[in-house]
């Protein structure tokens, strides 16, 4: 590896003889090894977070609450958050509602077809984990026995905000773990 | 109104009465109890006579009564629009017993026989396309019938080897278990600590209003 600056602490050091030291070191280094790696991985991120396409998954009640998030009082539009009809277009997949033993393969494929990164957001407690279909003969027991699963939001249904949180969490997620390759 | 239900079910009754078993007047709502066989010849004789006109099917299901023989029912709702009026026409059967097909007569029931053959496996003979509607593809078994598992036999996971989705037998980390609260809907039987209050109130209202006529 060549010089890693991104391990540094955030903390600029004060001009002085501390930091003609310190760039004597990286002057030194860098001379020696002739690359530098700067913070395109966090540029990517923050990109990455202005424009979360998700791609629109509404299975059952969950929905409508997806669609308030979506309408003008909360208006995802302002955080990027634009649903897509197709999974080649989206970066995240919002389950949001009874997923069904049916319906598990093609919720499957769906996810295939999405283009990495992906992220999953499995909204309400039907596709947290069956919530109140749990012991029915039809219902998967959470869509986590499907596809990965980045953020819970918990309710049945959550509120628009709920699911707000949510995405503002899966955001977090990406700026703290984001790679630029994966 | 009742009485004009009843009529009308006996003047049903003396039409067709090889295949009428009976009428009845529930609740004020219209029963006819039919042999399967001539299940077809009462709907058509319901749409299509003059004092009926039944022209709506409303809905076809099936009723599962495990301690009964022939285990099965199978219910068809029918409306008249015209008349502002509505017949439930009853039929017996079993697992083996087919059910002559209605589509003949109403091209709406193709989807509602196809549904209750699917959930309680009741078979309707002349339907054209008898698949199953609601379940999973390749589901094992009729889940409205009563002595079917409520958890099923199978359940998914994606298998990260064979990449698809795979079935496998039910396990479960925690069994269903069956609480025996008193449903908020049905209203609490027993007597609430307070309760004693309000009927010494009733009471002593009932007191005064004595003392008063007496007075």
């Amino acid at each position: 590896m060549g010089v890693d600056t991104t391990s540094n602490s955030a903390k600029p050091v004060p001009t002085g003889p501390e930091q003609d030291v310190l760039l004597k070191r990286i002057t030194g280094e860098l001379h020696d090894k002739g690359f530098v790696v700067a913070n395109i991985d966090k540029l990517a991120n923050w990109a990455r977070t202005g424009s979360l396409w998700p791609m629109t998954f509404g299975l059952a009640c969950c929905a409508v609450e997806m669609i308030h998030a979506y309408m003008s009082r909360y208006d995802l539009d302002r955080f990027g958050v634009v649903p897509r009809p197709s999974p080649r277009q989206s970066d995240v997949i919002i389950v949001a509602g009874t997923l069904t033993n049916k319906m598990a393969p093609a919720f499957r494929k769906v996810y295939d077809q999405m283009a990495e990164p992906r992220y999953v957001i499995s909204m309400g407690s039907c596709a947290n984990g069956g919530g109140y279909y749990h012991y029915s003969y039809s219902v998967v027991r959470g869509c986590d026995r499907v596809v990965p699963v980045d953020v819970y939001v918990p309710g049945c249904p959550p509120t628009a905000e709920a699911l707000i949180y949510g995405i503002l969490q899966l955001k977090k997620k990406i700026n703290r773990t984001g790679v630029l390759w994966r | 109104m009742d009485l004009a239900l009843k009529d009308l079910g006996e003047y049903i009754a003396d039409k067709l009465p090889e295949d009428v078993n009976g009428t009845t007047v529930i609740l004020g709502e219209l029963v006819v109890s039919v042999k399967a066989e001539g299940i077809a010849r009462v709907m058509a004789f319901l749409r299509d006579d003059v004092n009926c006109r039944f022209k709506q099917l409303m809905d076809i299901c099936g009723v599962d009564y495990p301690e009964r023989i022939p285990r099965f029912e199978v219910v068809y709702n029918l409306l008249s629009l015209i008349n502002n009026n509505r017949v439930r026409v009853k039929v017996e059967t079993d697992e083996d017993t087919p059910v002559p097909t209605v589509t003949g007569v109403f091209s709406a029931a193709d989807w509602w026989e196809r549904e209750t053959w699917d959930l309680f496996g009741i078979f309707f003979s002349g339907h054209t396309d008898l698949r199953r509607i609601l379940t999973d593809y390749g589901f094992d078994g009729h889940p409205l019938r009563k002595d079917f598992p409520l958890t099923g036999y199978v359940e998914v996971r994606y298998d990260d080897e064979l990449k698809r989705v795979v079935y496998e037998p039910v396990k479960l980390t925690q069994e269903f278990r069956s609480f025996d609260f008193l449903s908020p809907w049905e209203g609490v039987q027993g007597v609430l600590p307070g309760d004693e209050k309000a009927e010494d109130a009733e009471d002593e209202n009932a007191d005064g209003a004595v003392g008063e006529g007496d007075a």
